[in-house]
């Protein structure tokens, strides 16, 4: 069997400032998977969500499954336009840091299938959770937009992209 | 590689490469489908493995069943949590024949969809435990699919040295399917 090493940070940032979103561009196609790991306040209670490439059109649906401490729940959204959810089971809290969501994108920059998107939720004031997200396009995956359905980012939170390449 | 946000500062970095995740082997399969993957001579030189990969099959839904040392006796159990995108379950299997991947909701074969899963296997050369699997996995296809938890129990002591997938009831992996196995150095 063949081995070399890999699971490499691509990129990473710390938010000096409150921002309503931020991009990871020009991801380079080298990679098999990639692993966003996210880490996160925002001073807003509402979702945030990841749009694909620019994308706006209805390409987006989702089914997740968590729970807020007291239910557990699935739901179900297709042909959404805004993107894929990050945060479809709880909001994070104020405190950088209050939420965690690891994002799964494999297979992500080949051009014959549609691209799943495999998120673990952890917010930990609000819930716990998983979701699965279909991005309806074959093409390779070269951008990820961030962003906060209204409100920011809270200052500290962190992004950080990693790509993993197969032998 | 940029990262760019559309208001305020930010401080960014790239840090450096680690060594302890390794790419062992991967199977893509190609146009004329596969019955099963397999992943054989496991060295026993990592302290987890980690399974990732996409799959579809070539009819309905299906689970992979996941198999080690080619052990296909009742020393399996499963316990699962899943969403079908309107109601939250669990269940549970015991003396199975096979761990789980894609366990609840199944592998589609809807065109240009596939499951993505992400399984991890602590301890897998440790000859004084049991093995315990864990798996992250589901697809949507727009309007049908869910998504799951998963754990799985392999009541054996001995090293796993190799791994198999094979979809549930006589189906078959189709094209492009991929599953790359990975080791994490301890």
């Amino acid at each position: 069997m063949a081995a070399g090493s890999t699971y490499t940070p691509i990129a990473t940032t710390t938010l000096g400032s409150a921002v309503t979103s931020y991009t990871f561009s020009s991801i380079p196609s080298t990679y098999t998977d990639l692993v966003l790991v996210t880490n996160f306040g925002a001073d807003t209670a509402t979702y945030a969500r990841c749009r694909i490439n620019g994308d706006t059109g209805s390409n987006y649906s989702e089914t997740s499954v968590g729970g807020n401490g007291s239910l557990a729940q699935s739901f179900r959204d297709s042909n959404v336009s805004n993107g894929a959810y990050i945060t479809y089971n709880g909001y994070a809290g104020t405190n950088a840091g209050s939420a965690m969501y690891i994002l799964n994108l494999n297979n992500y920059s080949n051009t014959t299938t549609y691209k799943t998107i495999l998120t673990r939720e952890a917010a930990a004031a609000s819930s716990a959770g998983a979701t699965v997200s279909l991005w309806r396009s074959t093409a390779a995956i070269n951008s990820i937009m961030l962003y906060m359905n209204s409100g920011n980012f809270a200052i500290g939170s962190t992004f950080t992209l990693y790509g993993i390449a197969a032998a | 590689m940029i990262g760019a946000i559309t208001a305020g500062l930010f401080s960014t970095g790239v840090a450096a490469s680690t060594t302890s995740y390794e790419s062992i082997s991967t199977v893509t399969v190609g146009g004329g489908g596969a019955s099963s993957i397999s992943f054989t001579s496991i060295p026993s030189t990592y302290k987890h493995l980690e399974i990732r990969g996409i799959g579809q099959i070539n009819t309905g839904t299906e689970y992979a069943l996941v198999r080690f040392n080619s052990d296909s006796g009742a020393n399996y159990s499963i316990h699962y949590l899943n969403g079908s995108g309107s109601a939250a379950s669990a269940g549970a299997a015991t003396s199975t024949n096979q761990a789980a991947m894609f366990y609840g909701m199944g592998m589609p074969s809807t065109a240009s969809t596939f499951g993505v899963g992400v399984c991890s296997i602590l301890d897998y050369a440790d000859t004084n435990k049991y093995k315990t699997v864990r798996a992250l996995d589901g697809f949507d296809a727009n309007g049908s699919g869910g998504v799951e938890l998963v754990s799985s129990s392999w009541r054996n002591t001995a090293a796993i040295t190799s791994i198999s997938l094979t979809p549930n009831s006589s189906k078959t992996f189709t094209q492009y399917s991929q599953f790359a196995l990975y080791g994490i150095k301890g």
